[in-house]
């Protein structure tokens, strides 16, 4: 299983270290960390608290995987999603990609990330400094960033 | 054929808070074909159910885990999930 759902931590090292133990044929490993950021317009950030769709959720990401598989040749994926409450610096997710050369292993962790953020069953909600709470809005600009993998099938 | 609460909806992010529920097993009633017609039926069950089905074509829809679009049949389905769009990564 190389697609976790988790309240822990991960560590990007370790990780590194797991998918690539004893093998000498991984040219490249791309991963890409996404963070919580402080502020949110303008206003000061207190907690991120991350829902998810238990099972549909595991089932995107899966098809995602599959998906990388195809279109580049890879050695390895792994992604890891955080989810509960989470504070401003914390990692939300990881996607870790490994192949011969890095060409795949850059656009495959892109395409990744463009995919999980448009399908994958999350949803933040942020509370912030001021006692307010609120879902955040999906972005047209995510949607835009598929659009360029699909015009590629 | 038997009768009873035969279908499982649920409902995350915004929609479980304005709906004030998680999950429910439900009888659909007679006549609903589509996504659409779920979600307009919804949208009759009360204040709160009213709210969160003000604007439809906001929602998102999952049946059996799997994303569909309003026109898609609902025969057959087990769970069918009401969201937000998705903000993830």
């Amino acid at each position: 299983m190389t697609v976790r759902v988790q309240s822990d931590d991960f560590d990007v090292a370790s990780e590194i270290e797991v998918l690539t133990k004893g093998r000498t044929d991984i040219g490249a490993v791309v991963t890409f960390t996404g963070l919580v950021r402080g502020s949110a317009g303008g206003r000061e950030l207190v907690t991120m608290t991350l829902e998810h769709y238990p099972g549909m959720t595991e089932a995107e990401l899966e098809a995602v995987e599959a998906d990388a598989h195809r279109r580049w040749p890879l050695q390895a994926i792994l992604i890891v999603h955080r989810v509960g409450e989470l504070r401003p610096g914390a990692n939300i997710v990881l996607v870790v990609t490994a192949s011969p050369h890095r060409h795949a292993a850059f656009q495959a962790a892109e395409f990744l990330m463009d995919y999980l953020k448009t399908r994958a069953p999350f949803w933040k909600k942020e509370t912030f400094a001021d006692g307010a709470a609120a879902w955040v809005d999906a972005r047209e600009s995510d949607d835009e960033a598929l659009q360029r993998w699909q015009s590629q099938e | 054929m038997a009768h009873g609460p035969d279908i499982t909806l649920r409902y995350f992010a915004w929609v479980r808070e304005k709906t004030g529920c998680a999950e429910e097993r439900v009888t659909l009633p007679a006549g609903i074909e589509t996504v659409a017609d779920v979600l307009s039926w919804l949208g009759t069950r009360g204040p709160e159910f009213e709210d969160a089905f003000r604007k439809p074509g906001i929602i998102r829809t999952a049946i059996d885990q799997r994303h569909v679009k309003p026109d898609t049949a609902i025969a057959g389905a087990r769970e069918i999930a009401f969201f937000p769009p998705v903000t993830g990564g």
